[in-house]
């Protein structure tokens, strides 16, 4: 049982989507993480335990990543080779079986149209056991307030890459601190340094994706 | 449309800093690409909201920051300069508010003309607001209008160069950046690219004519440069960030085959090989351009340039000063080496020193030395349409890294290796024909991401393009 829950990790770990996926090259024709999280479910594996083994493959990646030993393509097909197998789960997760470890919201701020970042920030989120609510690029403060009243328990990550729209992102803070000050803020961007987010009063400054993740994972534990 | 069959500089010892074919002349008197390389100085606001309150400091501020430029360009007898004014998304929403900085600026550039002769043109780059929506409504709506908008009331008011850093395409290129896919980034170059160019330029050259301004050409920025910055932060592969820097080259020659005639914008690091094919004049940055992003191309920039720039600058206080004008001396004083070395026929020799020390550092600056945009330059006259001519610039650009790399040169870290042949095959498998390329690839894109529309292209059966 063991082993195949292993099987599991590695697929995740080297984004093996399913058999008829070609990438990764040394893994051609063999089963992947779709096949092998049915079959494990067929057999019996508690569904809490293949998604322990998933996050375990993700955070697996996620670490060669931050160690700058994979790209993010390599990053990306593991997140592909997550979602196959959150496919099988679905149905645990709706009957709550088995939960996310929460919800996170993201966004770049008002004014700013740029959104590979934050695009890389969601993916590593998604793939340590979050689900994500993307409210895309320009966000006003006013649209990141009624996601939160969607999904009150949530986190949230504002995303700025230009100078000028730092105070939009502040004013973002602000704002969602003002109505909800237990809700946890994160903020990253490549203006954006731990004397801002200290200022802002924003949890968290993110440097890099992984960061994110980590002190999600901080303040889900 | 303007055919370029033959390279306008062919002899790599013929591509060197401060020289072009085909030099531009500027209202006050600059002549960009005649011998003498000139600073070209950018800059950014600090931390501030743009809005019609804040619109009078802003003002002060851009006018504070270029009459210091300007004092200091006079200190240290600088022959002359171009400012560049690239707006920020609020300006070009609200034309006015570049109108007035343009106002305030020209008359400052004029001021120190005449008291001083100065020397300087004034470049005007609104950013491309188009994807503010989205997806993007390419060819209609308020964003598209404001932004000729702005082109047409600052061109008026002063603004001599005319350019941008066009997005077409860039809805698809971003995804295909982050998961390296090769296809979908010469489908979003080398098709919907290349089409939004030729719709851009088609409104922006007129603009141009009728001011009697000058069309300078467009970047690929959001493409190229998106991909350096994320290779340097080791998210892609460098060589697949080159591959990409050489598939730039034919969506960025659209400009110039509708009749821009440079000095082509700093941040196009393709400008190498536009200056090769076109002879035009071209702006660069390179280690001077630190203030603003890394790169690994900090000196094989400075080789082919005829105006040096910091690319950008926010506005705040050096112990040198502010920093717009620390950065002002700083590209001065490359320059003035630049044209001292011309002056004593030396410039090939300079040049040489610059590429020889970045190239084999780094498969992008690789592609950056002269016998290489040479060799690249040709390989792109030799095709046909705009598809084949991206296709097979990434297909030369991969042999050139390839070779330097089988023969110890050039530095290629090891988890990156297995990515040149990778690439070479996936290239290789692509179809010769634009309608087959077109046909295979709009299946696999999202199609919630772009108006097929505004790309000549359809959505019939998943798979049909006009």
């Amino acid at each position: 049982m063991n082993e195949k829950v292993e099987q599991i990790t590695l697929c995740i770990k080297r984004g093996k989507i399913n058999k008829a996926s070609l990438f990764p090259p040394d893994m051609k024709e063999q089963d992947g993480a779709d096949e092998l999280v049915k079959r494990a479910i067929d057999n019996g594996v508690k569904p809490s335990d293949i998604l322990d083994a998933c996050m375990k493959g993700m955070q697996e990646i996620g670490t060669l990543f931050s160690q700058n030993k994979v790209f993010v393509p390599d990053l990306l097909m593991s997140a592909k080779a997550m979602s196959a197998a959150m496919e099988h789960l679905k149905p645990y997760f709706q009957s709550g079986e088995v939960k996310r470890k929460g919800t996170f919201i993201i966004g770049t701020v008002t004014g700013d149209l740029h959104d590979i970042g934050k695009n890389l920030v969601s993916m590593v989120v998604e793939g340590s056991g979050w689900e994500i609510v993307d409210l895309g690029v320009d966000v006003s403060p006013e649209k990141f307030l009624e996601a939160l009243q969607q999904h009150p328990e949530s986190a949230v990550g504002l995303s700025a890459l230009l100078t000028t729209t730092m105070p939009a992102m502040a004013q973002t803070v602000k704002a969602i601190k003002g109505q909800n000050p237990a809700v946890k803020v994160l903020v990253g961007g490549a203006p954006i340094s731990q004397e801002f987010a200290e200022k802002t009063r924003a949890d968290c400054y993110c440097p890099d994706p992984q960061s994110a993740a980590d002190y999600l994972a901080g303040i889900a534990a | 449309m303007k055919k370029f069959n033959t390279l306008a500089i062919s002899d790599p010892e013929g591509l060197v800093f401060g020289r072009s074919t085909y030099p531009v002349t500027t209202r006050r008197g600059l002549v960009i690409g005649d011998g003498n390389v000139y600073p070209e100085l950018n800059f950014t606001l600090p931390e501030i909201e743009i809005s019609e309150t804040t619109l009078p400091t802003i003002v002060t501020m851009y006018q504070s920051i270029v009459d210091e430029a300007c004092k200091r360009a006079c200190e240290l007898q600088c022959p002359g300069l171009v400012i560049e004014f690239e707006t920020l998304i609020e300006m070009t929403l609200n034309p006015h508010f570049a109108l007035r900085i343009t106002e305030t600026i020209n008359s400052v550039l004029d001021k120190y003309h005449e008291n001083h002769g100065l020397k300087s043109a004034l470049r005007l780059t609104p950013n491309d607001t188009r994807d503010k929506k989205r997806p993007p409504s390419m060819r209609s709506g308020p964003l598209l209008e404001n932004m000729l908008k702005t082109f047409s009331l600052c061109a008026n008011a002063g603004a001599e160069l005319l350019s941008i850093e066009s997005t077409g395409g860039k809805e698809i290129h971003d995804d295909a950046l982050i998961s390296c896919d090769i296809a979908k980034a010469l489908f979003a170059l080398g098709i919907m690219g290349v089409r939004d160019m030729s719709f851009l330029w088609e409104r922006i050259i007129p603009i141009a004519e009728d001011v009697g301004t000058v069309a300078a050409g467009d970047t690929a920025c959001g493409f190229g440069n998106t991909a350096m910055v994320l290779a340097e932060r080791k998210f892609i592969p460098r060589v697949f960030a080159a591959v990409i820097r050489a598939m730039t080259i034919p969506r960025s020659l659209v400009a110039y085959e509708m009749g821009a005639v440079g000095p082509g914008k700093d941040c196009g690091y393709e400008n190498p090989f536009i200056k090769a094919i076109t002879g035009y004049p071209m702006a660069m940055e390179g280690k001077s351009a630190a203030c603003a992003h890394t790169s690994p191309l900090g000196n094989i920039a400075a080789a082919t340039c005829d105006l040096w720039s910091n690319e950008s600058v926010q506005n705040i206080k050096l112990l040198g000063g502010m920093a717009p004008t620390v950065s002002l001396e700083q590209l001065a004083y490359d320059c003035r080496l630049m044209n001292t070395a011309t002056k004593k026929k030396q410039m090939v020799t300079l040049r040489n020193l610059m590429v020889e020390s970045d190239t084999y550092h780094d498969p992008q600056a690789l592609i950056l030395s002269p016998e290489n945009v040479i060799l690249i330059s040709d390989t792109i006259l030799n095709r046909t349409n705009h598809y084949t001519m991206t296709k097979y610039a990434a297909i030369k650009a991969l042999e050139i890294i390839e070779k330097a790399h089988n023969d110890g040169l050039c530095v290629i870290p090891e988890n990156e290796v297995s990515w040149i042949s990778m690439l070479g095959d996936l290239l290789s498998s692509l179809p010769d024909q634009t309608e087959t390329f077109i046909e295979q690839t709009i299946p696999l894109l999202d199609a919630k991401k772009f108006r097929p529309e505004d790309y000549e292209l359809r959505l019939k059966n998943q798979a049909t393009a006009v």
